[in-house]
């Protein structure tokens, strides 16, 4: 039998036993660079950071508890709240946990809606990223950029759900309504200025020295290391790991889609950054092609308004603009799931987060922390 | 503001007006449901046959779960069972995806701890299954095999007081320091709590 590995070293506060002066200097939760409210301490020695805790759990609500007292369909609108920039994807996912339960087939209109309004999703997610990030470094202006795309994703989400954010238009066996006349129009003048946009930030930010010095290098973590620690998405790409759940498991229509999936070399900073970039130039690839093949049809399967699962357990996951989201659902026959747990991919990107500091001067732990991309809300649900 | 958009009226009136509350938990469990049937993909049933050679020394149940493998362990050989299965070049369980407890104390005493686990070279998915006694609670910690365990087994250990003995900092996570009782069972009262 394999041997057991030495135990990893207890993250605990150290001694000053490197002749130094450890100060700790506390970050958050009221911080602007921490993405949310999460706190950490780091133990500095002069500029460099010697040690880090993390401590997360402000935005917790005990939303797997909630779940099991819940219809479906309530469901559906506390998982907007999970990860709050990206709503329509954690919309998907539970309504395939629900659907693979029940085995229901979607119309393929359906499906082709679901992938578009998530595609779409991740480039406003991604674009969200990109300005926050080179926020966190003191540019101020690409933000507005994307920002201002950011807006106009909304503003065509808002005519097909009704709501900019909160949207609640997933339903289990399809969506709630049709799109609008002209969306497909409205869609591909949409990619069009999209398509711009993310040139014009690409340009204006992604090869600027200063910005290049800042993130090049920066927090590196090796293939292996990441999935050890269970980095997903383009943390995890970034670092060399060809693993996207879109290609490996595919879900939804993806497999009669043709996209590429970005991989990184160095797993720094800059790639975790650059990966995001390339990512939402092939979500817009791929929003093309879903326009192109749908077709006109039905957009519901007939379900119970209350749906009732069969007993059994099923876990569904889908890469979300943050990694491989998941939903493991323990049904007992009921109205409401008898547990539904969902595995953030922010929890597990902000897991490694005491080891990319170590070693790193204090002016990089925001750079740090922002190239992971986290959502408090999925992280303490 | 017009008589519409004012909210409702205080008085001993609009008591009997409001809608009753909804807080009676509507069902969890229906007995009388159909079990949904296990179907195993090829390269699923090849791991369900490989999986008692790669784990000779352990006493396992395997089973299935619509698709995925299910294997059941005792809980004091979980961490030899996962060193096992990461290592093996047959399975090569590379990739933790998720640890999860799932309360079964109203019917059978037990809480049942649940590995989700996948290797990027043989694409299999598999999911790890052992039970403890909701009583004590106890089964060794799997940090030493991935370090990503980490925060799942201290986020169970707030939430269910299931103690992953060995883990290095089984500290409080997401709940607020000194907050007693484990909110995640079943058996903790969802409404009755003091509010501050």
């Amino acid at each position: 039998m394999p041997e057991l590995p030495a135990q990893p070293t207890p993250p605990t506060r150290i001694d000053n036993d490197h002749g130094g002066t450890d100060m700790w200097i506390n970050m958050g939760p009221q911080h602007p660079a921490t993405h949310g409210v999460f706190r950490m301490e780091l133990a500095l020695d002069s500029e460099l950071i010697v040690d880090a805790i993390s401590h997360i759990g402000y935005l917790h609500r005990g939303s797997e508890r909630l779940f099991e007292n819940e219809i479906y369909s309530q469901i559906i609108t506390l998982f907007d709240r999970l990860d709050y920039v990206s709503n329509f994807n954690n919309e998907l996912v539970l309504v395939m946990a629900v659907e693979k339960l029940m085995s229901l087939e979607v119309p393929d209109r359906a499906e082709y809606i679901r992938v578009i309004l998530c595609e779409l999703n991740r480039i406003a997610s991604h674009l969200v990223f990109i300005g926050t990030f080179a926020l966190d470094m003191g540019a101020l202006t690409p933000s507005l950029y994307t920002f201002r795309d950011r807006e106009k994703i909304l503003a065509l989400f808002e005519a097909t759900s009704g709501a900019r954010m909160m949207h609640n238009y997933f339903r289990v066996g399809g969506v709630k309504q049709d799109v609008v006349d002209d969306f497909p129009q409205r869609v591909n003048s949409l990619l069009g200025e999209l398509e711009r946009g993310i040139d014009e930030v690409d340009q204006l930010l992604s090869h600027g020295e200063v910005f290049v010095e800042r993130t090049r290098g920066i927090a590196v973590i090796d293939g292996e290391t990441a999935l050890d620690w269970g980095l997903t998405g383009a943390c995890l790409r970034a670092s060399g790991v060809a693993y996207d759940v879109r290609v490996d498991e595919p879900y939804s229509v993806y497999d009669r889609l043709d996209f590429a999936v970005p991989i990184g070399t160095a797993g720094d900073t800059w790639d975790r950054y650059y990966l995001r970039v390339l990512e939402a130039r092939q979500s817009i690839i791929i929003v093309r092609q879903a326009i192109q093949q749908m077709e006109p049809g039905p957009i519901q399967t007939k379900v119970r308004a209350i749906a009732r699962p069969p007993k059994g357990e099923v876990y569904a996951h889908a890469e979300n603009p943050r990694g491989d989201f998941a939903v493991y659902l323990v049904s007992e026959g009921g109205e409401s799931p008898y547990r539904l747990k969902v595995r953030p991919p922010s929890f597990c990107n902000l897991m490694p987060l005491r080891d990319l500091l170590i070693g790193h001067y204090v002016a990089d732990a925001v750079v740090i922390l922002g190239s992971l991309d986290i959502v408090l809300g999925e992280v303490d649900r | 503001m017009t008589t519409e958009e004012q909210g409702p009226e205080s008085g001993p009136d609009s008591e009997a007006k409001r809608p009753a509350p909804i807080t009676a938990p509507k069902g969890r469990r229906a007995p009388d449901a159909p079990t949904v049937e296990a179907a195993l993909t090829p390269s699923g049933e090849a791991l369900a046959a490989l999986l008692p050679d790669v784990l000779a020394p352990f006493e396992l149940e395997i089973g299935a779960d619509i698709d995925e493998v299910v294997c059941r362990v005792a809980p004091e050989h979980v961490a030899e069972v996962c060193a096992a299965l990461k290592s093996d070049t047959r399975t090569f369980m590379k990739y933790l995806r998720l640890i999860t407890v799932v309360d079964y104390e109203e019917n059978d005493q037990e809480f049942e701890v649940v590995y989700h686990l996948y290797s990027l070279e043989h694409q299999h998915k598999m999911v790890l299954k052992a039970r403890v006694p909701a009583a004590d609670p106890a089964l060794p910690t799997v940090t030493t095999v991935w370090r990503g365990a980490d925060w799942y087994e201290r986020e169970m250990h707030d939430l269910f007081g299931v103690v992953f003995s060995g883990h290095p900092n089984l500290v409080t996570l997401i709940l607020p320091d000194g907050f007693e009782g484990y909110p995640g069972r079943k058996s903790y009262p969802l409404h009755d709590y003091d509010e501050w």
